[in-house]
C-alpha cells in the first residue's frame, strides 16, 4: 500500500524524507478457509450446517468462513463444559496452574503469528497487535497462572469454590485479549468455560484454542463457539451456565441483565464508555497531547474506556487545541499491516456507519469538525482522525459512546466544573487528568465516578490492575485479585 | 384503682432525619401474632420513596466523606441506642415469639452492629490494594461507595435482618432507602428512632413502612438508586425486580442469613483504580 499520507515538510517545503512502508508478512499468519467450533477439545462442523465469513475490514475481502452456532450447537458446547468441570475443579490446582503457564509460553512463541491474525481479521495497525495486545494476553494467562494454587489466600476466611460453567461474550475490539481476560481467570479459579468471540474477529481466539489443546489442556475445559448476537444470547440464556461474563455495548449488558432476572447466575459486565480526558492548564503540555492522542486514537477509539472527551481549561483551551491539530496531522492512517500505521481500519462497515451517523450528528448540532488532510485507501473501512470544537454537553457526540477515532471537546474553568462536567453521562468506566500538581489529582481522583482514573498517563493496563466500570459501565472487575471474584463463590 | 390511660406512639416513616407521615395520608393496620398489639402505620407511597431517595442523594457525599473513625463511631452509636431501648425491642419481638429468642436476636443485632462498627476504617485495606504492574507506574486499588442502595428489608427476623441488611451497606459509606417488614413494621420504627438519635447524618438513611410488594418495584426501577440489597425477596417476586434494576445497571447484592460477612460490606462497594507514572 503506497504513501497514504502527506509527507511531513521541511520549512523549505522541500520533503525530508520519502515514505517508506514497512509491511509485517500476512503470510506469518496461515488462514484456512474454513474453521469449525471448538467444542469438547476438537474442532466440529456446526449442527446448523451454516457458515459466514470473516471479512477483512481493511481490504473488504473474505478472510474466513466460520461456523454458525445454533442453539443445538451452544447446547454441546454447554455440556461438554459442564462434562469436563468436576475433573477440572477436583485436579490438583498447581496442575491448573501449570497448564496456563503453558499457553502463556505458547502465546509468547506464537506472537507474531497471533498479532497478524488480529491484525488482519480486525484492522488494528499490527504495531499495536504486536506491542501492546499480544504481550499482555501472555501476561495475563502467565498472571492468572500463578494465582491457580494460591486461591485459599486471595480472600480471607473464604474457601475458594469455582462457579462451574461459564459462559463468556466477548467484543471484537481486542479480540485476543477480551479473550484471555475472560479466559486466564476462570480457568485458574477452576471453573470450564463456553467462550463465544465477536462474530467479525472470531479466528484468534479459533487459534488459541488449538494452542490450549497443544499446551494439554483437557477437553472440554475451553469450548469457542461463533456466530452473532443470536449465538451470544443462546450461550447466556442456557440454563447450565452458572456465570455470565460478558464485555459489550451497554446496550446488549442491559438486554444481558434483564434476560437473566431471576435466573440467579452470576454475572459480570464490562460495558461501554464516555471517558473524560481532563487537561488542566499546569499539565505537561506535550505530554498531555500525546496522552490526548493515544486515549481517543488507539484501536481507531474503538476502545470502551477511550478518552472520548477531551475537557480543556479554559486558559490553554485555544493552545492544546491548535497542538491537537498539529499532532493530528502527523497521524499515519491506513494499511494496518504497516508497521508505521498508526490509525487503522474500523472494524466492520456497520461500526463505520455508526461512527458516521454521529459525526453527521455532531455537524447538524453545530460543533466544529476538524479533520486532518489524508487520503484514505479506496477500499475497506476508513474514518479519518476527527476533533469537534465547541462541542455543548448535551449534544450526541459528548453524551453517546461513538467507538471511532472522534474526540470531543469541551471547556472547563475551575476543578469542580471539570468533575461536573466529566461525570455527566450515565457511564464510569475511565477517566484521565493531566496536572502537575498531585494534590488536585487526588483531589479529582477521589471526585471522578469512574472505575480506573489514569493521572498523567492514558490506557495503561496490566493483568495485576482491576479494570471494571461504575454506572452503566457495568459492573465487576478483570484483574488482578479483584478480578478473580467475578469467578469465585461467595466472594463476589 | 383506674388504670392509666397509656400515651401510644404515632407509627411514622423516617425520611431525610424526620419523621413525617406519608404524603399520600395513606395508612395500614398491623396487628401482631398475638392479637395484644393493634396500630396504624404510616403506608409509604411512590412519592414518599422518590423524596426518601432524593433526600439519600444529598446525604451521600456527606456520609461517605467522613472518616471510616467517624463512620465506625456512629454505627457504634447505633448499637448503643438500641441496647438503650433493648426492652421496648424484646418487647416487640416477643409479641408471638418465645421471649428468649426475642432477647436472643435484640442481642446478636447489638453485637453485629458492633461487628460492622469496627469495619469502618478497616475494610479499604483489606479490599484495597497495591497492585505491582509490570512498569513504572503507582497503581493502587481502593474501595468506594457505589451510592445509594435500595434495601429491602427481610420479613424476619425482623431486627436483625434488618441490621444485617443495614450496617455493611453503611459501613461501605452508601446511603440507602430501605423498605420495613410488611409483616412486623413496628420494630423499624423503633430502630429509625434509635437511629435518629445516633448523630446518623440526616437523609444517609431512610426507613419506609408499608407494602414492600408496591414499593420495592419502584425502587428497583429507580434511576438514582445505585444498588439493591433483595435479601428480603422472595425469589418469584425478585425476577420482576431483577429486570426493573437493570434499566440503569443497579448491582445487586443477596444474601440468606444476616450473618457477620464482610463480603457484603465489599458487595456495595466500587474499586476504583488510580494509575500514576513514577519518574523523576
Amino acid at each position: 500500500m503506497g504513501n497514504r499520507h502527506p509527507v511531513p515538510e521541511s520549512e523549505g517545503n522541500f520533503p525530508l524524507w520519502e515514505y517508506q512502508e514497512s509491511r509485517e508478512n500476512p503470510g506469518l499468519a496461515s488462514v484456512r478457509d474454513r474453521y469449525g467450533l471448538w467444542i469438547d477439545g476438537k474442532e466440529v462442523e456446526p449442527l446448523t450446517g451454516k457458515w459466514f465469513p470473516s471479512i477483512e475490514p481493511a481490504t473488504e475481502d473474505h478472510l474466513a468462513m466460520v461456523a454458525e452456532a445454533g442453539a443445538a450447537d451452544v447446547d454441546r458446547a454447554v455440556k461438554s463444559a459442564r462434562a469436563a468441570a468436576g475433573d477440572w475443579a477436583a485436579r490438583p490446582a498447581s496442575d491448573r496452574a501449570k497448564l496456563l503457564f503453558r499457553i502463556a509460553r505458547l502465546i509468547q512463541e506464537r506472537s507474531r503469528e497471533l498479532a497478524v491474525l488480529d491484525t488482519r481479521d480486525g484492522g488494528k495497525p499490527i504495531r499495536e497487535a504486536r506491542d501492546v495486545d499480544l504481550p499482555l494476553v501472555a501476561a495475563h494467562f502467565f498472571y492468572h497462572a500463578g494465582w491457580a494454587d494460591k486461591l485459599e489466600y486471595a480472600f480471607a476466611g473464604v474457601e475458594p469454590r469455582p462457579l462451574g460453567v461459564v459462559g463468556q461474550v466477548i467484543p471484537w475490539n481486542f479480540p485476543l485479549l477480551m479473550a484471555a481476560w475472560k479466559i486466564a481467570p476462570a480457568l485458574a479459579t477452576g471453573n470450564t468455560v463456553v467462550l463465544k468471540p465477536a462474530e467479525t474477529t472470531p479466528l484468534s481466539a479459533m487459534r488459541l484454542a488449538e494452542l490450549t489443546a497443544d499446551a494439554g489442556l483437557p477437553p472440554g475445559v475451553l469450548n469457542v463457539i461463533t456466530g452473532a448476537g443470536r449465538t451470544g444470547a443462546d450461550l447466556v440464556g442456557h440454563r447450565g451456565v452458572d456465570k455470565v461474563a460478558f464485555t459489550g455495548s451497554t446496550e446488549v449488558g442491559k438486554q444481558i441483565r434483564r434476560r437473566l432476572a431471576g435466573a440467579g447466575k452470576s454475572l459480570t459486565l464490562e460495558l461501554g464508555g464516555k471517558g473524560a480526558h481532563i487537561v488542566f492548564e499546569d499539565a505537561p503540555m506535550d505530554q498531555a497531547v500525546e496522552g490526548v492522542v493515544n486515549g481517543i486514537f488507539f484501536n481507531q477509539g474503538q476502545v470502551c474506556c477511550a478518552g472520548s472527551r477531551l475537557l480543556v481549561q479554559e486558559s490553554v483551551a485555544t493552545e492544546f487545541v491548535e497542538r491537537l491539530r498539529r499532532r493530528l496531522a502527523t497521524l499515519r492512517v491506513g494499511d494496518p499491516l504497516d508497521k508505521n500505521t498508526d490509525v487503522g481500519a474500523i472494524n466492520s462497515a456497520a461500526q463505520l456507519e455508526k461512527i458516521t451517523g454521529l459525526v453527521e450528528s455532531g455537524r447538524k448540532e453545530g460543533a466544529l469538525i476538524y479533520q486532518p488532510a489524508c487520503r484514505l485507501p479506496d477500499r475497506g473501512y476508513w474514518f479519518p482522525p476527527t476533533l469537534f470544537t465547541e462541542v455543548s454537553q448535551s449534544h450526541r457526540i459528548a453524551q453517546e459512546e461513538i467507538f471511532g477515532p472522534v474526540l470531543s471537546i469541551l471547556t472547563f474553568r475551575t476543578p469542580a466544573e471539570a468533575v461536573d462536567r466529566a461525570n455527566n453521562t450515565p457511564y464510569g468506566l475511565a477517566s484521565g487528568v493531566w496536572t502537575s500538581k498531585g494534590s488536585r489529582i487526588l483531589w479529582m481522583a477521589d471526585r471522578l465516578a469512574s472505575g480506573v482514573v489514569w493521572a498523567n498517563t492514558y490506557n495503561q493496563f496490566d493483568p495485576a490492575s482491576p479494570f471494571g466500570g461504575v454506572k452503566e459501565s457495568g459492573f465487576g472487575r478483570e484483574g488482578g485479585r479483584h478480578g478473580l471474584a467475578a469467578y469465585l463463590r461467595g466472594v463476589g | 384503682m383506674e388504670e392509666r390511660v397509656a400515651v401510644r406512639k404515632t407509627c411514622k416513616l423516617f425520611i431525610d432525619g424526620r419523621f413525617p407521615r406519608s404524603e399520600s395520608g395513606r395508612t395500614f393496620g398491623y396487628v401482631s401474632d398475638d392479637g395484644s398489639v393493634s396500630v396504624q402505620m404510616s403506608q409509604a407511597s411512590r412519592k414518599d420513596l422518590r423524596m426518601a431517595v432524593r433526600a439519600a442523594r444529598r446525604a451521600l457525599p456527606g456520609w461517605k466523606g467522613r472518616s471510616g473513625y467517624n463512620r465506625g463511631q456512629i454505627l457504634y452509636r447505633i448499637a448503643e441506642m438500641i441496647e438503650d431501648r433493648a426492652e421496648t425491642f424484646i418487647g416487640q419481638l416477643a409479641l408471638g415469639a418465645p421471649i428468649g429468642s426475642a432477647r436472643r436476636e435484640v442481642s446478636e443485632a447489638i453485637d453485629l452492629l458492633i461487628w460492622y462498627a469496627g469495619w469502618c476504617d478497616k475494610y479499604q485495606q483489606v479490599i484495597g490494594s497495591m497492585n505491582p504492574v509490570a512498569g513504572p507506574y503507582f497503581n493502587i486499588s481502593t474501595p468506594e461507595p457505589v451510592g445509594v442502595v435500595g434495601v429491602i428489608s427481610p420479613d424476619q427476623p425482623a431486627l436483625l435482618g434488618l441490621v444485617g441488611a443495614l450496617a455493611p451497606v453503611m459501613v461501605g459509606g452508601n446511603v440507602a432507602v430501605l423498605l420495613a417488614s410488611f409483616s412486623r413494621p413496628i420494630t423499624a420504627v423503633a430502630f429509625a428512632e434509635a437511629v435518629a438519635t445516633a448523630d446518623v447524618p440526616p437523609g444517609a438513611v431512610n426507613i419506609l413502612t408499608g407494602s414492600s410488594a408496591e414499593l420495592a418495584h419502584w425502587l428497583a426501577g429507580h434511576m438514582d438508586v445505585n444498588a439493591l440489597d433483595l435479601s428480603g425477596v422472595s425469589s418469584e417476586f425478585s425476577t420482576g425486580l431483577e429486570e426493573a434494576a437493570s434499566h440503569n445497571l443497579k448491582r445487586i447484592g443477596r444474601w440468606d442469613v444476616p450473618g457477620r460477612n464482610p463480603y457484603r460490606i465489599a458487595a456495595f462497594t466500587e474499586i476504583k483504580t488510580v494509575w500514576h507514572p513514577k519518574g523523576r
